[in-house]
């Protein structure tokens, strides 16, 4: 009996010891946090994608209460998180424009000119470092689908030898616009009316040759517009969403029919 | 004799024979040349010409641009038709200075002026290399002039001119050593001049016994030279195997060949440093193969720079009857890059173009499986890395392991893995790009 009773107190005594220890650490080293980090957490959507540009959801928040990060500054919540999170954090807000990305390329299997034939790793930043490629066209779309992968919303598809974007779907968290390997990706507004479907920065005659569908630069859409809100720079025409009325009439105009915002 | 060699490297079926044997040729080309100025590593040439000027052969199209950077000869005679943006072989864009062909190939003012032994120094070698726009022919571009300027001559103990051709198909540089020894052992002397304490090698694979033969006949009665017969393996020629094999030095993680006392150079380059010291001639000219089983007169041939691709081609007869050539490489089939376009100019440091009927590549993708884990990749890698870590460090984005822990960046893209893998995965594809990647990151 008495081995028992002594291993029993000998347990009980390490036990005591240990949990003393515990609580004095626990008190000496504790962390002060602020009590709104986990009100603004519970506030954002918990994705964790990223497209604020912190480490997913807990880092915004703790950016956020540290006055780091601003309190709309989650892409994916939008307007009705931007309040919520101001509520908490005591402060007015304007919410910030919802914006979805947008493929600056309309070169599909159909108007862009076949290049060669890839058989490797199925990734564009590998075929496009291998200088192999299915279309002519330095600038356009390359077709792996490397933003669809990223893509945690399902937004976007390659149809055709294009990324297409669902943009009721998209967040704009902007993975996309990151690992594209050409920078095709913008985020656009999504009360924007339309956009110019191209990067080609080559002169009209060389983007004829490589796509049907390509911006010649031909300024046509600049003489257009009544607000200076399309101009043509490097040869390609970009609209600033600003100031654009959405009026349509750079579209109509357009020779080539590279502005567009969504696919019919 | 037991040979010497490297452990690791695999044995792909050489496809020597099908343009060794034949005569070499001049090909003067037809149509009109292009001549992209980032032919080497490092600064793009600074282009010296413009667009309407008249060119001769053996004229400065664009010069150096600082130190690490080489000149651009032109190689024929002509107009000059645009300095512009064009594509080059490797896919991407560059500055080209294209020059419309007149096909009289006239020379120069002192091109092909002969030079006496004992009537320069070892500066006016260097200048007249410099001059000549020579870099490293075997492949990597890199500046001739800013390998041999070393801050301590004295402590470089070997020459090594590399003669182990080992990549499958071609077969330059073993009719060159067959046609030019004399030539290479001259040039090979003057390397030895600018280091004092220097030996120079002559390594050349045992699957080249006429080259040896011709360079051992040169050798006899040098005191400097010497011929070392090494095993004919996949990659033999890389240069870290090289040294190793034929000094018994091995390179650590990051170490250039100079510290281990050793400087290595194809034998291209030291027979177009013979050219540019004796003869005084640029760099215009250069032995090619156009090899591959699509191909009907498979061939090695003496071919001006900047000449295109397609007309190479032409120029050894063509595509077979009843043959589509699915896959045109730039190089041989271990290291080669895959082209999208024949209407690209080859530079200094390509040394051959294979066309092949059937695509390997395509082929093993429809094969690949998940890796088996057999480390047969570990087995044969040169330089003894663990490809298959590797390619787990890379696929999970671990740039950090796949650099430190693995030293990733230390592998030379030969392709070994690649083919022995019987899982087809495409690894040498994934750490070219990693290393890119890594290289990219370190440069911001």
């Amino acid at each position: 009996m008495q081995p028992i009773l002594i291993a029993t107190a000998a347990v009980a005594i390490i036990g005591l010891l240990i949990g003393l220890l515990l609580v004095t650490v626990g008190k000496k080293f504790k962390v002060e946090t602020d009590p709104r980090e986990a009100a603004v957490r519970e506030a954002l959507p918990g994705n964790n994608c990223g497209g604020c540009g912190y480490a997913g959801c807990d880092a915004m928040a703790a950016a956020i209460v540290s006055g780091q990060a601003p309190v709309n500054g989650c892409p994916v919540g939008g307007s009705a998180v931007a309040e919520k999170i101001a509520r908490i954090m005591d402060v007015e807000t304007v919410a910030a424009e919802k914006k979805a990305a947008f493929v600056k390329c309309s070169g599909d299997c159909e108007h862009a000119a076949a290049k060669s034939h890839y058989v490797g790793i199925e990734d564009c930043a590998s075929a496009l470092a291998s200088g192999l490629s299915s279309k002519s066209c330095d600038y356009g779309c390359l077709g792996f689908g490397s933003c669809a992968n990223v893509c945690g919303f399902g937004a976007i598809c390659v149809v055709d030898g294009l990324a297409r974007i669902d943009r009721s779907k998209c967040v704009a968290c902007g993975k996309c616009v990151a690992v594209c390997p050409r920078h095709l990706i913008e985020l656009v507004p999504k009360s924007a009316a339309f956009a110019v479907r191209c990067s080609n920065k080559d002169r009209g005659p060389a983007v004829k040759k490589v796509c049907s569908a390509g911006c010649i630069g031909c300024k046509l859409c600049e003489k257009q517009c009544e607000n200076e809100a399309i101009s043509v720079e490097n040869n390609i025409s970009h609209i600033n969403y600003e100031k654009c009325a959405g009026c349509g009439k750079c579209a109509e105009k357009c020779p080539v029919k590279a502005i567009y915002l969504t696919f019919p | 004799m037991k040979l010497k060699t490297f452990r690791g490297g695999v044995h792909p079926e050489g496809h020597k024979e099908l343009s060794k044997s034949l005569p070499v040729e001049a090909y003067l080309p037809k149509g009109d040349l292009i001549f992209p100025t980032n032919q080497h590593i490092g600064k793009p040439a600074r282009p010296v010409v413009k667009k309407g000027d008249k060119v001769l052969a053996g004229q400065l199209l664009a010069e150096a641009d600082g130190f690490v950077s080489a000149n651009i000869i032109c190689s024929c005679s002509g107009t000059v038709k645009a300095v512009e943006e064009r594509h080059t072989i490797s896919g991407s864009r560059a500055t080209c200075v294209i020059v419309e062909n007149d096909g009289q190939f006239t020379l120069a003012s002192g091109v092909g002026k002969e030079r006496r032994e004992g009537t320069f120094s070892n500066k006016d070698i260097l200048d007249a290399i410099k001059a000549a726009g020579i870099v490293g022919l075997g492949g990597a571009g890199f500046p001739t002039h800013v390998k041999l300027t070393s801050k301590n001559p004295e402590a470089i103990d070997y020459i090594i001119a590399n003669g182990s051709e080992c990549e499958p198909y071609i077969t330059c540089d073993d009719v060159l050593m067959q046609r030019e020894n004399r030539a290479i052992v001259e040039g090979l002397k003057l390397v030895l001049r600018l280091f004092p304490n220097a030996q120079g090698i002559i390594a050349i694979e045992n699957n080249k016994p006429e080259a040896i033969q011709a360079m051992e006949a040169v050798c006899a009665g040098e005191k400097q030279v010497y011929v070392q017969q090494v095993l004919a393996k996949y990659p033999e020629g890389g240069e870290r195997n090289l040294i190793s094999v034929v000094t018994g030095r091995d390179l650590k993680f990051g170490q250039l060949p100079a510290d281990v006392g050793c400087i290595v150079c194809n034998v291209s380059t030291l027979y177009a440093i013979y050219c540019a010291v004796y003869h005084s001639e640029p760099l215009m000219e250069r032995y090619f193969t156009v090899s591959g089983d699509a191909i009907v007169h498979p061939r090695t041939m003496s071919v001006c720079i900047g000449t295109s691709c397609e007309e190479l081609i032409h120029a050894a007869g063509g595509i077979k009857d009843g043959c589509t050539a699915k896959k045109v490489l730039c190089g041989g089939p271990m290291m080669g890059i895959a082209m999208s376009s024949l209407n690209v100019p080859i530079s200094k440091n390509n040394n051959a173009l294979t066309v092949l009927a059937e695509d390997p590549v395509e082929q093993a993708q429809t094969q690949m499986t998940a890796c088996i884990r057999c480390g047969r990749c570990a087995h044969v890698c040169p330089i003894h890395l663990v490809p298959q870590m590797m390619a787990e460090a890379a696929q999970h984005g671990d740039l950090e392991r796949y650099e430190q822990k693995l030293y990733g960046l230390d592998c030379i893209a030969c392709g070994s893995c690649t083919y022995v893998c019987p899982a087809k995965r495409p690894l040498m594809q994934l750490f070219k790009q990693t290393k890119a990647a890594i290289m990219a990151s370190k440069r911001k």
